[in-house]
Formats: C-alpha cells, structure tokens, sequence
C-alpha cells in the first residue's frame, strides 16, 4: 500500500482513498464547489476532479480534448491490470472514436431494452433464492450476501458461463476486483478469467453460436476479423464494469433503507414509486468514477490542465449538485426532475445502464417483498469501497 | 403539443421511454425516437414534459409552430 498522509487542504491536494473521504465524500464535494469546484492533487499524478455538474458533463462531452486513453481512477490499480494480454485496453470504455465508435456499437444491442427484459425473469429467481438463504436467520450481510452476489451472476448467465460454473467464476471476479491490494489473488482471478476467455473464443471459433463472443469474433472491420486480444478486452469490460458497479448500487440503496424508515416504508407500501426510486437512489448514490487524460493543455475554468494530467469524473458528485438539483443532499423518492448523471453523459455513457437499473430494481423488490422491516445491526461495522467505485463491503442488517 | 428527439444529441439514457413508454421508442442501439410524428395527446401531456425535463443529454425538445 501506498503511504498515505492525510489530506490538509482538499483543493490542492485531495485524496479519493482518504478513510475519511471513502466512508462520507459529500461534504468535501459540497465545500469544493463552494470554494474550488475543480480541485487538484499531485498524489497519483497530476490529477483535476470538477465537481459541479456543468464542468463534469462539459468534460464528458469532449471527448477530443479529455481521451479514454486512461480510465482508472488509481492508475496502478484499476479494475483491469495493465496487462500485455489486452493491448487494445477494454474498448469501448477505454477507447476514444474511431475504435469506441464501432465497438461500441458491437456491444449495445446486448443490453437494449428487449434483451434486458429478458434477463429479467433470471435475476428474479437469483433474488429470490439469496433472499431463501438467510431470511429464516434474521440477518444477513447486504453487501457481502445479497448484492454482491447478483450482477455477477447475471452477467454470467449473459456471456453463456455455465450454470455449474457460477460460483467458481463469481469467485475470481471477486478476487479481480476486490483485492487490488493482494497482486497475488488479483492476479490467479485474472489468470483465470483470462484462460477460460480464451478457451470460450476457441470453441467459438469452430462453432459460433447466437452469443456475444461469437458476433465480436466474426464481425469484420475494413475485411479484416477483430484481433483475438480485443474481443478479449471487450469480453473482460463486459464482466467487469456491470459487476462491482452494480452491486455497490444495490448495497448503498440497501444502506439508505435500512438507516431511512420512512423512505423503506413508503416504498414498501407504494411499489409503484420504485422506478423513480431506482433513479433517486442511483442518482443521491452513484457508485461510478471514471477518469480521463488530457491530450492538449487547456483551461478550464481557470484551471490549467496540461496534456498528460488526468480528470476524475466525479459524476458522484455532479449529482449532488445543489445547482442542479433541489435538496441535492436528500433522498427524494419521488423526485420528478432528476437528470441525473450516474451512467455518464456522452459518447460513453454506460452501455449496460438498462441492464444495472433492471437488477437494482429486481434486488430491490425481491428484498422488501419477503423483507420489508431492517436495520443495521446495532454494534456492527458498516465497512465502504471507494475510488472507482464506492459503495458498502460490508452491511450487517436484522430483521424480523 | 408535438415534441421531438434530437438524434445527435441522444446516447441512449433511455430515461424518456422509462418514463412514458406510450411516447417513445428505443431502438437497438438504445437511441430514442418519438413515436409517430411526435404529437403528444393531451392527457400525456403531463408525461412528455417529464420525459424532457429528465433527459441528461437535454435532448428532447417541445417544438413550437
């Protein structure tokens, strides 16, 4: 681990994994855009984070002057190793147009609104039986038994992983993505996901089926087939960004029930106000930060940036934005003006944004359905994840 | 009242056709589109001006003869 020491000033010298700033960032964003609403840092590299949502969605939308080059927040350990397998990156999260443009292009009709409400009948069960496991007992983790137990498994069942392997696969991307620390677990997840891509796009090769690894390995571009090593980079996106994103969604709305009776309640007895609940909870919660590296020097609101810097998309805190958003710090269930930037804004917005509102919602209603009345335990340790991605670790509730 | 979506400025939130599904359609590629010839009936009024004022790329517009 890096050495950390504390942050005296958050406009000059801010730091995304502060203890501090992981387990309660609002605050720092509500004094930045107060008094420096582009904030800098040396630590990690020149770094900018806007947090007012007109400089973040200004960013976002230039995409010829902030690239996609280098999308980790922690640049030594991102959700994906700098690793020589993936020479493309993870396109088309990690690309700039012309290759984001078609790659993208590849991607979206997998997660369109029709294939989406498909998947929607699975996750229900998965739900459903997370949800058998432990409501007899009284409590459970949300975070560690419920939501992170979800979009893995959905995505697996979308990439066409068999069901046996479920568990086994669910384990090494946990182990990619929660043990940035630990290089040695990280890297056996890695290994291992990688070989068994590897050894899908073999089989694919001589016998393509109707799945996403058979239409980017038979797709041509200017004649020529996609290199194995970028349907790899697209294969591994597809895993690894609708994963800890989704579940940190899922685990901070758990949080935000379990500490706010009046809003479980109402949206227990109202299940018609879940889908603007979904978009209050993505939006007062957002999981994602994305970064960006500057490839001309430019000033942006008096900020020098010089090419090489990076930005941190705080779309986070954008969302927060009292300029935007009435009572931006409270959860409105109902909020009926919410243009909320959680999945991005631009060219890159999230490609699986139907797929993660589909399984918020799913987790949502399967767990106030059989489990209307939690609460944190009292005594326990409610533990976050932040940088990239923030939401809870761990979430001790009871119930009932 | 006729609205209408502007495809360029459209990435495929898809918050207007969660929001009023009888006024929107989205294709593949996630870009929206108004169905029809984007007149809204009077009682979706209501709905239409929903579906502008949450759309994060602004790109909905209520057009004016």
């Amino acid at each position: 681990m890096a050495s950390r020491h504390p942050v005296v000033d958050w406009a000059t010298d801010f730091d995304v994994l502060d203890p501090g700033y992981v387990a309660d960032p609002f605050t720092v964003w509500d004094h930045l855009r107060e008094t420096c609403p582009i904030a800098h840092t040396d630590r990690r590299g020149s770094t900018w984070m806007p947090t007012r949502y007109e400089d973040v969605t200004a960013i976002a939308h230039d995409v010829e002057r902030f690239s996609s080059a280098q999308i980790s927040v922690i640049p030594v350990a991102g959700p994906v190793p700098d690793e020589p397998v993936l020479p493309y990156g993870v396109p088309p999260i990690s690309a700039d147009p012309p290759l984001h443009t078609w790659t993208r292009r590849l991607l979206l009709p997998w997660f369109s609104h029709r294939r989406v409400d498909g998947y929607e009948a699975m996750t229900r069960e998965l739900c459903a039986s997370l949800v058998d496991g432990f409501v007899g007992a009284g409590r459970a983790d949300a975070a560690a038994g419920y939501a992170q137990q979800i979009p893995v498994r959905v995505i697996a069942h979308i990439l066409g992983v068999p069901g046996g392997l479920a568990d086994e696969f669910t384990e090494w991307v946990r182990d990619v993505l929660e043990f940035a620390d630990d290089p040695e677990r990280r890297r056996y997840g890695f290994e291992r996901l990688t070989g068994y891509f590897l050894t899908e796009i073999d089989r694919r090769r001589s016998e393509p089926g109707d799945d996403l690894l058979s239409t980017l390995l038979h797709t041509e571009v200017d004649g020529q087939p996609v290199d194995e090593r970028l349907v790899l980079g697209t294969a591994a996106l597809v895993l690894i960004a609708g994963v800890d994103t989704t579940w940190s969604a899922i685990g901070s709305s758990l949080w935000h029930l379990a500490t706010h009776e009046d809003d479980r309640r109402r949206l227990v007895e109202d299940p018609l106000l879940m889908p603007l609940a979904v978009e209050e909870l993505l939006r007062a919660y957002s999981p994602v930060t994305m970064a960006r590296v500057v490839t001309a020097d430019v000033d942006v609101g008096g900020c020098p940036m010089r090419a090489g810097d990076r930005v941190l998309m705080n779309f986070p805190a954008a969302n927060r934005d009292p300029s935007v958003f009435e009572r931006a710090d409270e959860v409105v269930l109902d909020r009926a003006v919410n243009r909320h930037v959680a999945f991005g804004s631009g060219i890159h917005r999230c490609a699986g944004s139907n797929l993660a509102r589909m399984e918020l919602r799913v987790a949502l209603e399967e767990w106030l359905a059989r489990i209307p009345e939690f609460t944190v335990e009292a005594g326990a340790e409610v533990t976050w994840a932040g940088g990239q991605v923030r939401g809870p670790r761990q979430l001790p509730v009871v119930f009932p | 009242m006729r609205i209408r979506v502007d495809p360029d400025a459209c990435q495929g939130h898809a918050r207007c056709y969660g929001l009023a599904p009888e006024l929107f359609d989205v294709d593949d590629y996630g870009l929206s589109s108004v169905i029809g010839d984007g007149t809204v009936p009077p009682e979706l009024e209501d709905k239409a001006r929903l579906a502008i004022a949450n759309c994060p790329e602004f790109a909905i517009e209520e057009l004016t003869d």
